[in-house]
């Protein structure tokens, strides 16, 4: 049969912790293994959450690669402001600037023919007031005021400082100087052509390095009037190397490969210690469910009969194969994932408030945000994905129904009626998973912004408290990884914590299972041996009700069997004529009365001692998967040659013979093995355990003609000369039975041989006419 | 699977292709990220820049982030659409396409695994679709766009991304040349771990019975060590898949800062800046690039999955149908309720061996014909000719004159009245199984229904259930036992008051009594009416018109009870199987 859906829908716990608790008692000594991991794991996390604190230092180090040397920085500009110190400055620019105003140069002013006569008033003019003057700026003043054709002559080429500079510098300079407001006088305020400024400088020394005035020029010149980082780096680049050296930053290229190693190790560490955490917890829980399996086996068979009577197969089943699955997956994979989960939480939360408190409070409520909100949508899908599972499960269901009653559906055509349902059950699964499909492919997306909002929350918040100077850059880099750190834990808690309510769930079903009463332990008194037990069998008012039952199903039932009796069966299908086998075999007790083996009661025997005496072949022939000698030896200790001659006994030999491998073929459920054929592989089965009293359940009508004759042949020779218990589908093969017990609706409704019941024209009569009649 | 997806249509196509752009401008999205997060560090790490242009760009890669959201709901919305109308439409399709096929067809597939080719693997190709298109179209756009961003970066830290990659994927396909073939063995144990359970628990009386409990465990024992085994072997190693996985990842972005660190120290001040940034940029899409090859590994892993329920749901779809409808659909003689058979013979298609040999008879109107055999003597195999379950190989089966492969199915089907061996009920309730189907008359009225599942001898136990003629059946009527469920099975076809009824093998789950009673009310009930019963109990057909016998596919005699009694070996062996010779002169 296929897996049906409906079994895999959710299943929740009743008793959530209560589950769990019961689990981690059963796990017993593999509590230690756990735990031994649970504290890798939590070292693991551990290490995790230190990484990023070291590799913040491990960015602030390379950080530290791309700034300017400052302490370079500081000796250059002091050179350079020692040159131009505004006393310098006002120093040489006023020998620069000097002007000698003597009556040589008036003279040959006023004489020169290539100066105007308009000129020439000016400058007189002037000339008076500056002579009347005795403020040095309002000189420059006047002095810029003098048409430029007098200003040749007064501020003439000449060599400063062994720099030559030019009269239209000069005049420049002048212009410049007048302009400003300001008293003081700094080089900035100052357009100063090149050669002014080189003829300011001076050669000078930071430690052994001579840097000359060229070189300080071009600082300057790099320098000043550049706003742009990317042009003052790439100006500065232009500089001489020796000067370079002092700018370039600093990397500290030890500390960095000290970091990168240690990161290193760390992450091996890291990985390792998951990697064994994960080894030890895959080992124990493939060991427990080892173990839960083996003790749900066991279980089985210290079970009372009745419990199968209110279970299905398929449900014990289930327990041991999907429960004991689910229970050992989910704790494999949640515990130790829901162990990191939590320590990375927590870490990560106390890292990032070690490390910045508005930093952490901008990682966490931005990342809070994000997942209340989608808790909200995954709260309101979660009816979707049941809504879902039980849609899947009619429509299975319906299809099912539908394929295995085809030939029905065909006979009566029913298709249009099967179309009608399918098309209303697949419609509403369309619609269920239309929005379950989309609703559970938003989660990775969601999950994705709310890292990538932490993210940019991170970015800008810290952007701003890098500027203010608060934080370095590195903690930044660190957040970005705390972001992440702690957004990826949140959500696998939330998985995990739903695993676990499965795997309570399901540990529920199987230590339902395990706390089943159990059939109890016996004290025998006595013990009846196989050899030497006659086989007279006394029912002494016997009253037995089946649990749930209102109504005894055999009440005050008394009857007797002596050695080689045959005892019949008989009844409607459903009649309950497996009562009395399962009383006999003691596969349920009864409530009243007595039943004795040769005088002994079977209470006071143990059930094991009871089963020896008794071979038992049932209708519902039993093979298991293995080969035929298996399946005819099964747990006893016979010899191949006692077997073959069981074998020939009751004339098996000859279809063993045609089986491909004979003894040694094996079989399935589905082989071509007939009905009869299994039928009498049970009863060889059964001869070989010689036991002095017989249950027999007659073979179906289903087995071909000639098997049939060979299996009523075995069966007689198996019953012979031993007290046998024969439940009857034939009316003709227990004519001569000792007793019949006639068995209606669970009761035992008439006692006696075949003349007395035929006589009796009771229930057996009319049963045994209708034979006969059409 | 190409050959499903051609079923999509044009609108599809459109909303697929509108899903790949989408992805496309979802990828340029969320790697447009990383440009506006290295715009932001080089603003931090400049002095004197303003804090608008750092909030303007953490505004613009927020813009980015929800954009890429917005942009995943609709692609989530589009593709959870063509998800599911891929299965609804599907679904239908192999539905439509099973109630076509013939029985013959059907036992070739067996009815469970059409069934999980109806559900499971339909909905494995939609799980595929609705999870995975997203994948598939993103880790490829992905990988490619991640690439060339950082491809022009720096010829070394592309070696080390490749490098990375190149582990990976070897561990991870190492892992699974490893761990896949022993997930198939698991598989296969923990069936047979199921098988050992079963057996024990069927067989529960048999082993209390042998004392063999001790040997049912240690059965049990050996196969779930066995499992154990594997099982940890296949842990164990999937152990190191995740641990690897990050320390690789770990590894190369640190690689990336140790030699971004030497190269920004050998570089030029101004080129400096720029190694930094490329370092931020280029260490966030390495990992890109190796989360979208991670994503390509469970495509890969995902998608001979999905083939295989592809090919058998193709499997389906693609069978030929070997019974083709006729085209009578009206009565065109005078002839009722007459079944003759003309040198039949049949053999499933692929079989060597025939089931029926050359078999002959003809059955009247108001006649009961019955049919018996040992087990495999293809009593029912012949029965399920009528109704065409199954096509004659040889010779030919006419119903009122006409040859059964002349009619349109719907309306044979409604001249006979067919019981199966085992007893179909569907879901609903007393009543609607009994009217259940189509018969080509009016609906059946209450008394009608009423009347069938009296004559049924149903109407005891019916009328005992709280809710009567309405009481719910469960599905496939779990809820009632077998014995009931033959009875409605019976009444059903009763209250189609059909010309010929066919019994197959309907009576042996009845015991004598029952079965006794039920056929004289048939009977009577049906004077007219033309049966057909595959028996195994010589008691449920003595008085036929006809009986025919059958051994190994060979019809070895025709004729009443009493003729065969002394002609027909075969008979007289089963007669005496069940009853004695003097019962039998009783009788």
């Amino acid at each position: 049969m296929p897996r049906r859906n409906m079994n895999t829908k959710p299943k929740k716990a009743k008793n959530f912790t209560g589950s769990l608790k019961r689990l981690f008692s059963e796990l017993g000594t593999f509590r230690l293994f756990i735990l031994l991991s649970i504290v890798l794991a939590i070292l693991s996390s551990i290490l995790t959450i230190a990484t990023p604190s070291i590799l913040k230092d491990l960015t602030n180090e390379i950080t530290e690669g791309i700034k300017v040397n400052e302490e370079g920085i500081n000796k250059l500009s002091e050179i350079l402001s020692s040159d131009l110190s505004e006393d310098n400055i006002q120093k040489h620019l006023k020998s620069i600037l000097r002007v000698e105003l003597n009556s040589t140069t008036i003279q040959s002013i006023n004489n020169s023919t290539t100066i105007s006569n308009e000129d020439k008033n000016t400058f007189n003019e002037l000339l008076t007031k500056i002579s009347k003057t005795t403020d040095e700026s309002k000189v420059y003043s006047y002095l810029s005021r003098m048409p430029s054709s007098v200003l040749k002559v007064l501020l003439p080429s000449s060599t400063y400082n062994n720099i030559k500079i030019s009269s239209t510098e000069k005049i420049d300079l002048l212009n410049s100087l007048t302009n400003l407001s300001k008293e003081q006088i700094s080089i900035n305020d100052l357009k100063l052509s090149n050669q002014i400024i080189l003829s300011m400088l001076t050669d000078s020394k930071i430690e052994d390095t001579t840097i000359t005035k060229a070189e300080k020029l071009s600082i300057i010149s790099a320098l000043q009037g550049n706003n742009d980082p990317q042009t003052i780096y790439s100006e500065l680049d232009k500089l001489p190397d020796n000067i370079k050296s002092y700018l370039e930053p600093s990397m500290n290229m030890d500390r960095i490969i000290t970091l990168s190693l240690i990161l290193l190790l760390l992450y091996i560490l890291s990985t390792l210690l998951s990697y064994i955490t994960s080894l030890i917890m895959s080992t124990v829980t493939s060991k427990f469910a080892n173990k839960l399996r083996k003790n749900i086996s066991k279980k089985i068979n210290r079970l009372s009969l009745s419990y199968f009577d209110t279970h299905t197969i398929g449900d014990v089943l289930s327990r041991i194969t999907n429960d004991v699955d689910t229970v050992a997956q989910n704790l494999n994979q949640s515990l130790t994932t829901l162990v990191t989960g939590i320590t990375l939480l927590l870490g990560t939360v106390i890292m990032m408030f070690i490390t910045n408190t508005y930093m952490a409070l901008t990682a966490i409520t931005s990342s809070l945000i994000g997942f209340i909100f989608m808790g909200i949508i995954l709260g309101r899908s979660q009816k979707y994905f049941t809504r879902r599972q039980v849609e899947l499960g009619n429509l299975d269901g319906h299809i099912e129904e539908v394929y295995a009653g085809l030939n029905v559906l065909k006979a009566y055509n029913g298709e249009e009626d099967a179309n009608k349902k399918f098309d209303f059950y697949n419609k509403r699964v369309y619609e269920a998973n239309k929005k379950s499909l989309f609703l559970s492919g938003l989660m990775q997306p969601m999950m994705g912004f709310i890292g990538n909002f932490g993210y940019v929350a991170v970015c800008i918040v810290g952007a701003i408290l890098t500027l203010n100077g608060s934080i370095s850059f590195g903690v930044i880099v660190a957040f970005m990884t705390y972001v992440r750190l702690f957004t990826n834990p949140l959500t696998q808690i939330a998985q995990a914590m739903s695993t676990m309510q499965q795997t309570a769930a399901s540990s529920e079903r199987v230590f339902e299972f395990m706390d089943e009463e159990e059939m109890p332990v016996e004290h025998p008194k006595t013990k009846l041996l196989k050899e030497e037990v006659k086989g007279n069998i006394e029912f002494n008012n016997v009253k037995f009700t089946y649990k749930g039952n209102d109504k005894p199903t055999i009440k005050n039932f008394t009857a007797s069997a002596s050695k080689g009796d045959k005892i019949a069966i008989v009844g409607k299908t459903g009649a309950g004529k497996t009562t009395l086998v399962n009383l006999l075999m003691r596969f349920y007790e009864i409530d009243e009365g007595r039943i004795t083996i040769d005088g002994t009661d079977i209470k006071d025997i143990s059930r094991d001692n009871l089963h020896e005496l008794f071979t038992m072949v049932l209708q519902d022939t039993w093979i298991f998967n293995g080969t035929v000698k298996e399946n005819i030896k099964y747990n006893t200790n016979a010899t191949d040659e006692e077997i073959t001659s069981v074998c020939k006994k009751i004339g098996l030999d000859h279809f063993i013979g045609s089986l491909p491998k004979g003894y040694d073929t094996v079989l399935g459920d589905n082989d071509s093995v007939s009905l009869g054929e299994r039928q009498l592989l049970t009863i060889a089965r059964g001869m070989l355990e010689n036991s002095p009293l017989i249950i027999l359940d007659e073979a179906t009508s289903n087995v071909d003609t000639r098997t049939e004759e060979l299996v009523q042949k075995a069966m007689d020779k198996l019953a012979k000369g031993k007290t046998s218990f024969i439940i009857a589908h034939r009316l003709s093969t227990i004519k001569n039975a000792n007793l019949i017990l006639v068995m209606d609706e669970g009761n035992i409704v008439e006692v006696g041989t075949h003349e007395e019941l035929i006589k009796k024209n009771g229930v057996y009569a009319s049963l045994y006419n209708s034979q006969f009649e059409l | 699977m190409f050959k499903l997806f051609k079923k999509f249509e044009k609108k599809e196509w459109l909303i697929i292709l509108f899903v790949l752009l989408l992805t496309i401008f979802q990828v340029f999205l969320e790697l447009k990220m990383p440009d506006y997060m290295s715009e932001i560090t080089s603003l931090v790490e400049t002095s004197g820049s303003s804090m608008s242009d750092i909030i303007r760009n953490g505004l613009y890669m927020l813009v980015c982030a929800l954009g890429s959201l917005i942009t995943s709901v609709i692609i989530g919305f589009a593709v959870s659409r063509i998800a599911s109308n891929f299965s609804y439409k599907t679904r239908k399709e192999v539905f439509t396409k099973v109630e076509e096929l013939g029985m013959a067809e059907v036992k070739d597939f067996s009815t469970s695994s059409l069934i999980t080719r109806t559900t499971n693997d339909i909905t494995q190709i939609e799980m595929l679709i609705g999870l995975g298109m997203q994948l598939i179209f993103r880790a490829p756009v992905m990988a490619i766009w991640a690439i060339t961003k950082i491809l022009n970066k720096s010829a070394e830290w592309s070696t080390y991304t490749a490098i990375g990659i190149v582990i990976l994927m070897s561990v991870v396909s190492i892992l699974m040349v490893f761990v896949i073939p022993k997930f198939k063995k698991i598989q296969k144990l923990t069936d047979e771990l199921n098988n050992k359970a079963r057996e024990n628990l069927t067989g529960i009386r048999v082993v209390r019975a042998f004392n063999a409990e001790k040997y049912q465990e240690k059965r049990f024992k050996r196969v779930n060590d066995d499992l154990t085994k594997i099982q940890l072997f296949n842990q164990r190693t999937l152990a190191i898949l995740m641990p690897i996985i990050s320390l690789v990842m770990y590894v190369l972005t640190l690689t990336i800062y140790y030699t971004g660190a030497s190269f920004i120290s050998d570089a030029a001040l101004s080129s400096k800046l720029t190694i930094f940034s490329n370092m931020i940029v280029f260490s966030s899409y390495s990992m890109q690039v190796i989360m979208s090859f991670l994503m390509l590994a469970v495509i890969f892993m995902i998608i001979p999955r999905a083939q295989v329920s592809a090919t058998r749901i193709n499997e389906v779809l693609e069978k030929d149908i070997s019974i083709k409808d006729g085209h009578i659909s009206r009565k065109i003689n005078d002839e009722v309720g007459t079944v003759e058979f003309r040198h039949v013979s049949f053999k499933y298609p692929d079989a060597e061996e025939y089931l029926l040999k050359n078999i002959s008879f003809k059955v009247n109107k108001g006649e009961t014909i019955a049919f018996i055999g040992s087990t495999g003597s293809g009593k029912s195999t012949l029965i399920n000719l009528v109704p065409r379950f199954y096509d004659a190989t040889e010779g030919e089966i006419l119903v009122n004159g006409v040859d059964v492969r002349e009619y349109k199915q719907k309306h044979l089907h409604d001249i006979l009245g067919y019981v199966p061996q085992k007893a179909v009920l569907f879901s609903g309730t007393v009543a609607s199984n009994v009217k259940y189907g189509d018969n080509g008359k009016k609906e059946l009225t209450d008394d009608e229904i009423k009347e069938a599942i009296k004559i049924a001898n149903a109407e005891d136990f019916v009328l005992k259930m709280e809710n009567k003629y309405n009481e719910h059946i469960a599905q496939s009527g779990q809820n009632i036992s077998g014995g009931q469920k033959q009875r409605l099975a019976i009444a059903r076809a009763i209250a189609r008051n059909p010309e010929i009824y066919i019994f197959d093998d309907s009576f042996s789950a009845l015991d004598y009594k029952t079965d006794l009673e039920l056929r004289k009310a048939i009977k009577a009930h049906t004077k007219d009416a033309t049966l057909m019963i595959v028996a195994q109990r010589i008691g449920t057909i003595m008085n036929a018109d006809k009986i025919v016998v059958l051994d190994k596919g060979k019809c070895v005699g025709i004729g009443t009870h009493k003729e065969l009694l002394k002609t027909c070996d075969v008979y007289k062996e089963i007669a005496l199987s069940q009853l004695s010779e003097e019962e039998l002169k009783n009788a």
